[in-house]
């Protein structure tokens, strides 16, 4: 019983040994496999993506270099008064139109006021007033000018490039629309994976094209992220951003770097972001990637909740294993323990009976000697008495009384001792095939005037198809006729049965001695086949019969058990072990 | 013609106390107390029917003494007494010539009666060997 918690403690620690063996190393590989596959892996998802940000930067870069080029030329292959003409202009626009798709929307040409003397396109823009416009002031001072993409007179976004000439020392204006539509597309081409998307903003944070994806989060997203930089001091594009700047997460940024590119990291809404972000036309605009995180990455996030789940199912499976594995060892070390202390036991037992035996034995033959001195002597005394005429005395009787129960006790001391030889002396052990119920039979015989006697009757249930055992018969008759006198002992004067049956109970043969007698106490049951133990009055008993019994039968290689309760009686189970032939030939 | 017993026992007091009843009981005993002392007493007294002998003494046992009996006088009888009878020392006893064996402490009327027995058997013996000793001299007068 309290060894229970050694054995719980015992099995807890192979646990965790079991469960610490195999996980650390499992872990530590994971562990270490996980970040060196993150880190490159990262690694290579933002070299590529800053390929695909680079390249579309370049293409922007050449497309918008390309059509001002263009507007270039027409500019300067062109006089003022050529171009004033509506029908040229419109010629122009057709070729331009017919070489470069729907790109160039409409031409126009404004004056140094700003007003607009030549139009040639859709919206029907002729004599119209520029002079208050942003774009105006700007290219008014700039030889060439790209804008912003705004609404304009004709409430449509798209923007223009301007190249500015002189004509008779005043400057003019040619002034090219390029349709939002065809740029947009060039920028809504960057789409990779599920939220990768790239739009362009200006200074101010206005988008210059539409964002392909959530275009809501973007803008409110971006007009924050934009206001923390100060996009009119363009010399400050290529200093990180600090984390402090978004406040509401961080963004790595490295500055625009080798390639002009700068990365970075944005916590927003709940939401990892990876940006990319490359400026654009002298730094008047910005090309922005975003990406959600867990969509740029989502090959790592697979192959990591694989992982997961792999080490999940794994260290569950440890765990059981260890659990069961652990449980079967405590199991069988419990076992082994138990064999070693039965066996313990057994030794003791068998040493405690030895050393018993001996002493006995010694005993035996040192009083044997004294004993029968004082019987010879009282016998010398009762044959004196004969001779003599005592006839007058009043004691003679007395005398002889006297003399006879000196006799008697010794009588009784050489039966106590011989009792004690027994105990230690080998009768005749050898064993030979024996029929158990022959050798019943015989000391029930034998035992049947006493019991009688003692208002006792005994009965037998032999089953006459038992095996032979191998048994010495004259211990064999020790063993019964100790049983039988307990029992009679146990039932007393008030008279009762003893039931002796026999049988075959497996690979044993089994006789059980039961009688209706007082009952064993359970306190008493531990030390019954203890020797000198009895419950016998004193005189009675020498309290060797069971434990010669117990003996006997433990070095038969069978077992003696014991069933009894107080008042209604005890039964003595013997076990013999049935020889193997005899099972061989009974089947 | 009294019975002779040879008594022999490590014991002083039960061999004194044993003589006595012995004695009253109209045997002639001579007493011995240790296995030496009776082969020399059967060297002096040559008329011993029947040794009573104790088979637990120091020095020379009661199996040694018997042996060494058998040999000098094998129509001699010996009643074996053992403190306690095992059927081993019986039968060891019986192989080497011994008439019987009793357990101490014996009953006097039992011991009387194997001593008679004893007697008888070996008188027995002797009438056989004094009649072999007639016809072998008749024979021998005859021829």
């Amino acid at each position: 019983m309290e060894t229970q918690p050694y054995y719980r403690a015992l099995m807890r620690n192979m646990m965790l040994i079991v469960i610490l063996v195999s996980f650390a190393p499992l872990l530590l590989i994971s562990a270490l496999n996980e970040y060196r596959f993150e880190n490159s892996y990262r690694e290579k998802v933002i070299a590529h993506l800053m390929e695909v940000v680079q390249k579309h930067q370049q293409g922007i870069t050449m497309f918008l270099n390309d059509k001002l080029a263009y507007v270039v030329n027409l500019a300067n292959s062109v006089s003022y008064d050529q171009i004033k003409d509506e029908t040229y202009l419109n010629h122009k626009l057709a070729i331009l139109q017919k070489s470069y798709g729907g790109v160039f929307v409409d031409l126009g040409v404004v004056d140094d006021q700003g007003l607009q003397v030549a139009y040639a396109g859709a919206f029907k823009l002729e004599k119209a007033d520029y002079g208050k416009t942003e774009w105006f002031k700007k290219a008014i001072h700039q030889n060439y000018y790209i804008s912003d993409v705004f609404l304009g007179l004709r409430r449509q976004p798209h923007f223009i490039i301007t190249v500015k000439q002189k004509h008779d020392g005043k400057d003019w204006i040619l002034r090219a629309t390029v349709d939002f539509e065809v740029f947009n597309a060039l920028v809504e081409s960057v789409h990779i994976g599920q939220t990768g998307s790239a739009f362009i903003i200006n200074k101010e944070g206005e988008f210059q094209t539409k964002p392909r994806l959530d275009p809501k989060l973007s803008l409110e997203f971006q007009q924050k992220f934009i206001s923390i930089r100060d996009f009119q001091d363009a010399s400050k594009m290529n200093k990180p951003i600090e984390p402090d700047d978004i406040g509401m997460g961080t963004i790595d940024g490295k500055p625009f770097g080798d390639r002009g590119i700068s990365v970075g990291n944005v916590n927003y809404a709940g939401r990892d972001f990876i940006y990319l972000i490359t400026p654009l036309k002298d730094k008047e605009w910005i090309l922005v990637y975003q990406q959600e995180d867990a969509d740029a990455f989502s090959d790592l996030n697979q192959t990591r909740n694989l992982s997961i789940i792999i080490l999940v199912i794994g260290g569950v499976s440890i765990t059981v294993m260890a659990f069961l594995l652990s449980r079967k060892m405590v199991a069988h070390i419990k076992k082994a323990d138990q064999g070693k202390e039965m066996m313990n036991e057994q030794v003791i037992e068998a040493g405690k009976l030895a050393s018993v035996g001996e002493l006995a034995s010694g005993i035996a033959h040192e009083i044997n000697n004294p004993i029968a001195i004082m019987v010879e002597e009282a016998g010398w005394i009762g044959d004196l008495l004969d001779e003599e005429d005592l006839v007058q005395c009043q004691n003679l009787e007395e005398f002889r009384r006297a003399l006879s129960q000196i006799k008697t006790q010794g009588s009784r001391c050489k039966e106590i001792t011989h009792k004690l030889l027994s105990f230690a002396r080998k009768t005749d052990p050898r064993v030979r095939e024996v029929l158990i119920n022959d050798i019943i039979e015989e000391i029930v015989s034998i035992s049947g005037q006493q019991a009688k006697y003692n208002n006792v009757k005994i009965v037998t249930h032999l089953d006459p198809d038992i095996p032979q055992v191998g048994a010495s018969p004259s211990e064999m008759q020790q063993v019964l006729l100790n049983l039988i006198n307990n029992a009679i002992d146990a039932i007393g004067s008030g008279g009762g049965n003893i039931e002796i049956t026999s049988r075959r109970n497996g690979q044993y043969v089994t006789i059980d001695v039961a009688d209706t007698g007082q009952g064993i106490p359970q306190a008493m049951m531990n030390r019954i086949f203890d020797p000198f133990f009895t419950t016998k009055p004193v005189g009675k008993g020498t309290g060797l019969g069971l434990s010669i019994c117990y003996g006997i039968i433990k070095k038969m290689g069978g077992d003696i058990t014991i069933n009894s309760s107080v008042g209604m009686g005890s039964t003595f189970h013997i076990h013999l072990p049935a020889p193997k032939s005899e099972n061989q030939n009974q089947q | 013609m009294k019975t002779v017993v040879l008594l022999v026992d490590d014991e002083a007091p039960f061999v004194e106390t044993m003589t006595k009843r012995l004695i009253k009981r109209d045997l002639t005993v001579i007493s011995a107390y240790s296995g030496p002392e009776a082969l020399t007493k059967l060297d002096q007294e040559s008329h011993v029917d029947v040794v009573i002998l104790d088979v637990k003494m120091p020095g020379m046992d009661g199996i040694d003494t018997l042996k060494e009996i058998k040999k000098t006088l094998p129509l001699v009888e010996v009643i074996m007494l053992t403190g306690h009878a095992t059927i081993e020392t019986g039968i060891e006893g019986m192989k080497l010539g011994a008439f019987d064996y009793l357990m101490k402490p014996c009953d006097i009327d039992m011991l009387l009666q194997k001593v008679q027995e004893a007697r008888a058997k070996k008188d027995k013996h002797n009438e056989k060997i004094a009649q072999a000793r007639i016809q072998e001299i008749a024979l021998r007068h005859g021829v």
